[in-house]
């Protein structure tokens, strides 16, 4: 019992306190892969019989639909290309490196935590995927969270609801920035030091600023359902709904952000090594 | 003098598989709050009836494992039912004569234990819970219990395993 509770109270210690090792808990993720897969053929074999005995013409209005959908989406890509191009017309009178396109890589979603208090959620990409620690990950509607652990078929993905997360965001109208805080509450987040002065008002939506290079900037991340100005408190209360569809999305996409160089990045070389300790191997929080 | 060979190690090792896979399989969030823990409940089951073959170390692994499959801090869980496992271990001769009910008040703290240890640790992560409702699953299994003990017990003996 005594080499027990060293044992563990080893393992507890250098999870807490040495950050190399979210990259061995990925291996570790190993021994219970064949466990999640197991878990996962029930849902998977139910969908693959609905999907081969569902009728002919729900599959064809579906069809439609999607159809349709995809239609509606093309005109938004043509108005977005040649938005696109404006902008790297003007990005290049400015001066600025030029933001390429950021590659993805659809992961579908195999768990989720089963512990009410830490929101987090396994998908069916790894290293083998070149997965990293620290990518964003996205659904249909917005950030979902970033990668926290990667295995050799799995990653573990915080989300932003999480209590350990926070992600730098910015105000789509007035442009304020500040930091959005998780709960540990599926459908709150909380603006951290948002001044009583500052503008921002119910149905604001809130993109990722890109601060922190972690997030890339400007994808929407929540939107602002409730703003409380308390006189006995120092800032105004910001609560905010998150735009992803965190309980229900299946499908997710992990975005290759390029490297952490700013935007607007420093022509003096020497300044060049602060950049790369920007980005630690850590988990933000 | 000599013991017999151990057998049925596939039948402890099949029950503690499906515990894992239980704790783990997605459920709605009401529900979430009150999932029995199934690992504690079988352990328990298999150290009060094997307490020379199912023990500490055992419990150790499972929760090991439990640690890796919910991304938990590494031996937390580990450390907790490793330490259930040796309470029951030297209670196991009273527990087996305790009537059911009396063995469910048991269950009931062991794993009021095992949920307060999970919450300390999970409080250095920076996720602590503001109210009690933590304690929930081990009223959830105190009550499933005696269902726990009856099926395990009667596989046990219909497969003989000792």
């Amino acid at each position: 019992m005594t080499l027990i509770v060293v044992l563990s109270l080893g393992l507890m210690l250098t999870d807490l306190f040495w950050s190399p090792m979210a990259y061995y808990r990925g291996y570790l993720s190993l021994a219970v892969t064949p466990l999640r897969w197991l878990m996962d053929l029930p849902p998977r074999v139910l969908t693959s019989i609905d999907q081969s005995l569902s009728e002919r013409d729900e599959l064809q209005v579906e069809n439609d639909n999607l159809r349709a959908d995809l239609l509606l989406m093309a005109r938004k890509l043509q108005r977005l290309d040649s938005m696109d191009n404006e902008n790297g017309r003007l990005r290049k009178l400015l001066g600025v490196s030029k933001q390429l396109d950021q590659r993805v890589l659809l992961a579908e979603l195999i768990g989720v935590s089963a512990d009410p208090f830490s929101h987090q959620i396994v998908i069916n990409k790894g290293f083998g995927d070149q997965v990293y620690l620290g990518q964003p990950v996205l659904d249909e509607g917005g950030v979902m969270g970033q990668v926290v652990e990667v295995g050799p078929y799995t990653s573990r993905v915080l989300l932003i609801t999480d209590a350990q997360h926070a992600i730098p965001v910015q105000v789509n109208r007035s442009g304020f920035r500040s930091l959005l805080l998780g709960r540990g509450s599926d459908q709150e987040l909380l603006l951290d030091h948002v001044p009583d002065t500052a503008d921002i008002k119910v149905g604001d939506r809130l993109l990722s600023s890109g601060l922190g290079a972690r997030f890339p900037k400007g994808y929407p991340v929540a939107e602002v359902v409730e703003v409380i100005h308390d006189p006995g408190q120092p800032f105004a209360t910001v609560r905010c709904q998150p735009t992803a569809q965190l309980d229900t999305s299946r499908y997710l996409l992990l975005i290759f952000a390029q490297s952490a160089t700013p935007v607007l990045a420093p022509e003096t070389p020497q300044a060049s090594p602060k950049v790369s300790t920007l980005n630690p191997p850590e988990e933000e929080s | 003098m000599v013991a017999p060979p151990a057998r049925g190690s596939w039948l402890i090792l099949l029950s503690f598989m499906l515990a894992l896979m239980l704790t783990e399989i997605p459920m709605p969030e009401v529900f979430e709050w009150g999932r029995p823990q199934w690992a504690a409940l079988v352990l328990i089951y298999w150290v009060a009836a094997l307490p020379h073959r199912v023990g500490p170390w055992y419990g150790w692994v499972v929760g090991l494992l439990l640690d890796i499959l919910q991304g938990s801090l590494l031996g937390i869980h580990a450390i907790s039912l490793a330490l259930i496992a040796a309470i029951i271990q030297a209670l196991h001769q009273r527990f087996r004569m305790y009537p059911l009910w009396q063995q469910a008040l048991l269950v009931l703290v062991m794993v009021g234990l095992y949920q307060q240890l999970l919450n300390w640790g999970q409080s250095l992560q920076g996720a602590r819970s503001d109210s009690l409702l933590f304690l929930l699953p081990s009223l959830v299994s105190a009550f499933i219990w005696p269902w726990v003990f009856v099926l395990l017990r009667s596989i046990r003996r219909a497969l003989s395993v000792s």
